[in-house]
């Protein structure tokens, strides 16, 4: 009895007060991609503090190659300006537009993905060869699984902007900043990365 | 862009289980989840309790002949992770975070209620994890440090679960400190400014700051030694030219933090409750906001102050040395403000108030034995000994169990609408103050004369202040009794408590207790004055 009589002085007090908020879900992301740099932080600490203390074995130096990573900057680079285009189409309301540039972000992650395999398969160490080798792997690879979880984020987001008047309209293009947001911020782990661990 | 309170929402929240059952689902309310966190916190606690029992009575003959010496080591890895993870975190933060921080900003839920309720439901699942891991293959061994080499070589099951058991309480740990970021930044009701808030909602934004920075660092570096331990890597394994010293770095770059994330919360709510228990506003309420804000700045640079022996260079013990010396500055205003907010109040002697005192008096001494620690010559005498068990039971133990108790005197009526007994409750602190002190006060004598931590053998010499030492534990034990008969008892039979039983000025007395399922009936009251006490009462309506 005394539930359903508290459930509806709920209905009544929202019908009376109509309240509204700011959006705050940005905050939240900005929030947790910090915490998320964190933890990049962390690994790229361990690993220069492990090139200034512990230096390898004579026969272990290996100078990288520089064409691949160089030309996955410039397909990251080139992504993030993709992404903004898709954002830009969509509040113009041209979602076939903003399709073809999401699906053409997402197309250049997954050869950025490609040629990090590419990398990965020529190159002369292994895991567990040395102490360079393993913090190689761990801090490309964790990279490596941000950019497969945003490359499939923007698959989601591109399906979702199929339709007009669907889930991700001008309207509503939450989804879609916030995807953008956190593929900037990859890019930029990756451009951070990429001059510590093969320019340095 | 704004966003409408969905209606939609309210009903799906009203079809939700009623009574006791809602506790048992994934409800999207925050008092519901605040509780929820405090029950399991305090499941964990008496298993917690129930490991520290086991260690003690290991503890009061000098041979080893309790039980074997790799299930001590067991015993005392679960005791630590239990007790800091599952009970201290989750309970200080979560629970008292949840229920109350909505409250205070005059909202109706907090910033992300979905993610709240995930938070919440990684928590159980992750400390059974633990617990089982035990039966399984045996549990980790290498203390809740987890220090490599000793993580990599003990048993590798049992590391492997407390490592991934760690990852997903920290991950709670973060959804839960950018919801408080979120609630405290955005949510606040229109007209009520920052430096209007309760001081609880700075202490949990210095907490969830501290939080969002540092529990990521631990992430990484656990997953790091899981590769080490499974994939035989070698970022931490000498043999392998790694270094161990990195993860120390690591670890404590969160694990030091994590000292004030537990304690810091605890000073939030001990602000809260001494102005309505001695009647008078909280003493230097702006001093109190820097000193949180630059203990968690100084918090975040004091880490190598745990690594004095670990060959760390002359320049770095200097700079940690002083840097944790200056974090006496602002801790040492907010006890002095403690105390001059009691100083000539109109005091009631209740539990609530007892146990306020009684960490007051526990944490100054746990907080001079830190300052103690800090100085090099001192620590490298008494590193890995007894005296920093007692040292850092006195904050955690002394401080923030002390703290936890007082809350759920002083909240109890909130959450319930019935009062605890007064009776049992002073006798519940008297029993706890008393074994605490006998239980860890002898402990620093023993780390003076040399005993050293984690061991389930010592020198015959000190078997009588350890005996002593157990005592106090087994009085600590007794003392739950009194506290559980109580909650059992007042929850059903206990004295009606009325709205605002304290005559309390924070928000969340001005609804009816227990409150409403959306905190108000009408418009969120505006609070300019959270500890407006000592004015005459119509003044302040």
């Amino acid at each position: 009895m005394t539930t359903l009589d508290s459930s509806k002085e709920i209905q009544k007090n929202n019908s009376e007060v109509n309240e509204t908020h700011e959006d705050f879900r940005m905050f939240g992301l900005i929030t947790f991609l910090i915490a998320d740099g964190m933890t990049f932080a962390g690994f790229f600490a361990a690993y220069l503090t492990y090139k200034a203390v512990n230096p390898l074995p004579d026969g272990a130096i290996y100078e990288l190659e520089l064409p691949i990573p160089t030309l996955n900057t410039i397909l990251l680079l080139v992504s993030s300006a993709t992404f903004h285009k898709a954002g830009k189409a969509l509040l113009k309301d041209k979602n076939s537009e903003s399709q073809k540039w999401l699906f053409f972000t997402a197309f250049l992650g997954i050869i950025f993905l490609i040629c990090q395999l590419f990398e990965y398969f020529h190159l002369p160490f292994g895991l567990t060869d040395n102490l360079f080798a393993s913090t190689f792997y761990a801090l490309t690879g964790f990279h490596g699984l941000h950019v497969t979880l945003g490359t499939l984020m923007i698959l989601i987001i591109s399906w979702q902007s199929r339709i007009k008047g669907g889930r991700l309209t001008s309207q509503n293009i939450f989804p879609l900043e916030a995807v953008e947001l956190y593929w900037h911020f990859v890019d930029g782990i990756w451009v951070i990365l990429f001059i510590i661990l093969y320019l340095l | 862009m704004t966003i409408s309170i969905d209606p939609q929402k309210t009903n799906n929240e009203s079809l939700q289980p009623k009574g006791w059952l809602r506790y048992f689902s994934f409800s999207l309310d925050h008092k519901v989840i605040g509780i929820q966190y405090l029950v399991c916190g305090f499941l964990f606690y008496l298993i917690g309790g129930t490991l520290a029992s086991a260690i003690r009575i290991e503890l009061a003959s000098p041979m080893s002949d309790f039980m074997p010496r790799d299930v001590y080591n067991q015993v005392l890895t679960l005791h630590g992770t239990i007790m800091i993870f599952l009970w201290i975190v989750p309970v200080v933060n979560g629970a008292f975070g949840n229920y109350l921080i909505p409250f205070y900003v005059g909202a109706r839920d907090m910033a992300f209620p979905r993610l709240n309720a995930v938070a919440f439901w990684l928590i159980p699942p992750s400390g059974l994890m633990l617990v089982v891991s035990y039966f399984i293959e045996g549990a980790a061994q290498a203390g809740w440090t987890a220090y490599p080499p000793l993580s990599i070589t003990t048993p590798q099951s049992g590391q492997i679960i407390w490592i991934l058991s760690v990852l997903l309480l920290g991950g709670s740990s973060i959804f839960g400190g950018i919801n408080f970021i979120a609630t405290i930044i955005k949510l606040r009701r229109p007209g009520l400014k920052l430096m209007q808030l309760p001081m609880y909602c700075w202490a949990m934004l210095g907490t969830s700051l501290l939080v969002v920075l540092s529990t990521p660092v631990l992430a990484g570096t656990l997953i790091l030694l899981s590769f080490d331990i499974i994939a035989n890597t070698g970022f931490f394994n000498p043999v392998l030219g790694g270094n161990v010293v990195v993860y120390q770095h690591l670890f404590w770059f969160y694990s030091h933090p994590a000292v004030y994330i537990m304690v810091l919360p605890a000073f939030g709510l001990v602000s809260e409750i001494l102005p309505i228990h001695a009647r008078k506003p909280l003493f230097g309420y702006t001093t109190m906001v820097f000193s949180i804000m630059g203990i968690v700045v100084l918090g975040l640079v004091v880490w190598a102050h745990h690594m004095f022996t670990s060959g760390t260079p002359p320049w770095m013990r200097l700079f940690f040395t002083i840097a944790t010396a200056f974090i006496a500055v602002p801790t040492g205003i907010k006890f002095f403000n403690w105390v001059a907010t009691l100083w000539g109040g109109k005091i009631s002697i209740n539990s609530a108030m007892l146990f306020s005192c009684g960490f007051i008096i526990n944490f100054v001494f746990g907080g001079i034995t830190g300052v103690a620690l800090a100085q090099v010559p001192f620590d490298i005498h008494v590193h890995d000994t007894y005296f920093v068990v007692a040292h850092f039971h006195y904050i955690v133990y002394g401080g923030t169990v002390f703290i936890i108790f007082s809350s759920i005197y002083h909240w109890f009526p909130k959450v319930t609408g019935k009062m605890l007994n007064e009776k049992l409750g002073i006798l519940h602190f008297i029993i706890t103050f008393i074994g605490f002190n006998l239980c860890f006060a002898p402990q620093h004598w023993l780390g003076l004369n040399g005993m050293p931590r984690r061991v389930a053998e010592y020198d015959p010499q000190f078997q009588f202040v350890n005996q002593i030492s157990s005592l106090g534990a087994l009085l600590m034990a007794i003392s739950t009794i009194p506290f559980l008969i109580n909650v059992f008892i007042s929850a059903r039979n206990g004295k009606d408590a009325g709205d605002n039983p304290w005559n309390a000025l924070t928000p969340e007395w001005l609804t009816s207790s227990p409150p409403p399922v959306e905190n108000w009936e009408g418009e969120a009251p505006l609070v300019e004055e959270p500890y407006g006490y000592g004015k005459e009462i119509s003044e302040q309506k």
